[in-house]
């Protein structure tokens, strides 16, 4: 049965109280987070119903958003994710070099994941750290003035994880 | 050097923190307002002539007396923290580096609105910055800055840190009250505005981060203080967020008296062009923005230098001009390709249109396709006129200012650099490996419309 586990019920009371009487359907993004967070990096249906029973909404209600926002993962996802950018400022700092060079290193496309279950790959746009172009997001934080080497780095720090 | 009021204690060891911000004069704007009328301060905002630094450069004092005041409806402000304009990371290190500037700003604007409960919508990749925001918080609760009755004043307040998920067109601000409470971004039509119906159908203001920080030095120094600094309408001071190629990308906070000249070149700001390479075009208010050629750029249609702020820099109109915007100053260089980066742009926007209006949601797809079939040599000389076509048709037609950002910089880069987007056409191999290079600045082609 899918069920969060108390300190995150905790948290999801608390953010509720943030909100007038009623109006608890504005923790849905915040619950969503957490619930990814939870529950193996992604989305699933019976996640997002458990999500909508405990915020009483309905399931749709919770499905449109989900597919709403990227960073929702509506798919299963490798342990760590990749997630480069690629809009402009990031293009005029190399990150189509980088791109490839992540590719050719783990051998995937762009939002595929290894074989291994590690690495996803995935594209980006405008993640607001264009002065610090070439970037990746990668969980919680991110990864700046990209190169090469910085990637070999950063893999094997995934690896070693 | 330009003077400081936002980052002047930026770098401060420890300023992230309650007892180093309180040290360094901290939380002084609020002492002082809370012995104000609300009315008051509205009227020093007012004066300060401080406009919204979130893109569109609405005087802020007129938005907060547009805020409806009806009997027993509670009021909101919403911090608009969802940075996501191709370009601009100021408000990222604005909270990141002093977020108690924003805290505090945003008390005062709580008490002037008559706000209890105060949102912070910062974007979801934000992870760290929300936890930063949220120490901050946690930190003037402790001290009597939040909470009930605070500092005795009478006067309730508390802020709330909340993060979206991925989808740029939440910084409109109807957008991200619809996120906020729990829906897909779509952005609502207008009227009514926020300041009549926002967050849950009560009066709202929405304001940007770096506006409300503006609040505390307005407060501090007076209205007509802060109006002193800068030149005509652009008061007070600007943060840029300088990417692309230059040699010291970064945050820099200026007066707007400086030339764009200065700012692009002087080791004071970004340093000058790596490689000794030539500027070609910048685009110096965010990826919306019309990108303009090197010479446009520096110097007005009518041979004055451009500065940075509001007035110059939209000298000309879009026809010779372009725009503040958010401050997002993204510089190319001579090996860059204006087609690639136009389609790099229309492909961020066509991804993050929401989809409401049909004019963006298929046009944006229409705009990216055709841009990518010129970028890898499969253009034709009609698909120029096509891009040109469909922009104009976006352009105006829709309920939120999406449309007009994806349109403006298809139409900016046309407008200046038809002769490169031809040169696509005519070399469709040798443009795989090849740059165009520098544009004909003298001559930028105009396009009718």
């Amino acid at each position: 049965m899918i069920q969060f586990n108390e300190k995150t019920i905790s948290r999801v009371n608390e953010i509720i109280a943030r909100y007038p009487d009623g109006k608890q359907k504005s923790a849905l993004i915040p619950v969503l987070h957490l619930a990814q967070v939870e529950f193996d990096g992604w989305l699933d249906t019976p996640v997002m119903d458990y999500v909508a029973a405990l915020l009483k909404i309905t399931p749709i209600e919770v499905y449109e958003v989900a597919s709403f926002y990227s960073m929702f993962n509506l798919k299963p996802v490798g342990k760590h994710v990749f997630e480069v950018c690629q809009t402009g400022p990031c293009m005029l700092r190399g990150c189509d070099d980088i791109i490839d060079y992540i590719k050719k290193k783990l051998n995937i496309k762009v939002g595929e994941t290894t074989a291994d279950g590690m690495f996803t790959l995935k594209t980006v746009e405008c993640l607001g750290a264009c002065g610090y172009a070439p970037m990746m997001q990668l969980g919680k934080h991110y990864r700046e003035h990209l190169t090469k080497e910085s990637v070999d780095q950063i893999i094997e720090e995934c690896r070693n994880k | 050097m330009s003077k400081k009021l936002l980052l002047n204690k930026a770098h401060v060891e420890g300023i992230r923190h309650f007892d180093v911000y309180r040290r360094e004069g901290g939380y002084a704007s609020i002492e002082k307002a809370l012995k104000m009328q609300p009315a008051d301060i509205v009227e020093e905002v007012k004066k300060s002539g401080l406009r919204g630094r979130g893109g569109a450069g609405f005087p802020t004092g007129m938005k907060w007396s547009f805020l409806a005041k009806p009997e027993g409806v509670p009021r909101y402000l919403v911090v608009n923290a969802d940075e996501s304009e191709p370009g601009t990371f100021k408000d990222r290190y604005l909270m990141e580096f002093i977020p108690h500037l924003l805290i505090e700003g945003m008390i005062v604007a709580s008490f002037a609105l008559g706000s209890n409960n105060s949102y912070i919508y910062i974007r979801g990749e934000y992870d760290w910055v929300a936890d930063i925001l949220e120490e901050a918080i946690k930190e003037a609760h402790q001290n009597g800055w939040l909470g009930k009755n605070i500092q005795g004043s009478g006067f309730d307040c508390n802020i709330f840190v909340q993060r979206g998920a991925g989808a740029y067109i939440c910084g409109e601000e109807t957008a991200l009250l619809e996120s906020l409470e729990g829906k897909r971004g779509n952005p609502r039509i207008k009227p009514p505005f926020p300041a009549v119906k926002g967050l849950w159908g009560c009066p709202t203001v929405v304001n940007n981060v770096e506006t409300i920080a503006a609040v505390v030095p307005i407060i501090n120094e007076g209205g007509d203080e802060y109006a002193k600094i800068g030149i005509g309408r652009s008061t007070g001071t600007k943060l840029i967020s300088a990417c692309g190629n230059i040699n010291k990308p970064g945050v820099y906070e200026i007066d707007m008296t400086i030339s764009v000249e200065e700012f692009i070149f002087s080791d004071e700001y970004c340093g000058g062009i790596p490689n000794g390479k030539r500027l070609k075009a910048c685009i110096p208010g965010g990826s919306s923005v019309p990108i303009v050629p090197a010479n446009l750029l520096l110097t007005t249609a009518k041979g004055e230098k451009r500065l940075m702020n509001y007035e110059s820099l939209s000298d000309g109109g879009f026809a010779t001009g372009t725009m503040m915007g958010s401050g997002g100053f993204i510089v190319l260089d001579e090996d860059q390709c204006i087609v690639k980066h136009t389609y790099t742009l229309a492909r961020f926007y066509r991804h993050e249109s929401c989809g409401q209006c049909s004019p963006c949601r298929e046009g944006t797809g229409w705009m990216e396709k055709i841009l990518q079939k010129i970028e890898t040599g499969k253009g034709e000389m009609k698909d120029i006129d096509l891009l040109w076509d469909i922009q104009r048709r976006i352009e105006g037609n829709t309920i939120c200012p999406l449309g007009d950002a994806a349109a403006w910089p298809v139409a900016a880069a046309i407008r200046h650099f038809r002769d490169e987007f031809e040169w696509h056409v005519k070399n469709p191999e040798k443009c795989l490996t090849q740059n165009y290079g520098l544009a004909n600045y003298a001559d930028p082609i105009q396009v009718a419309g």
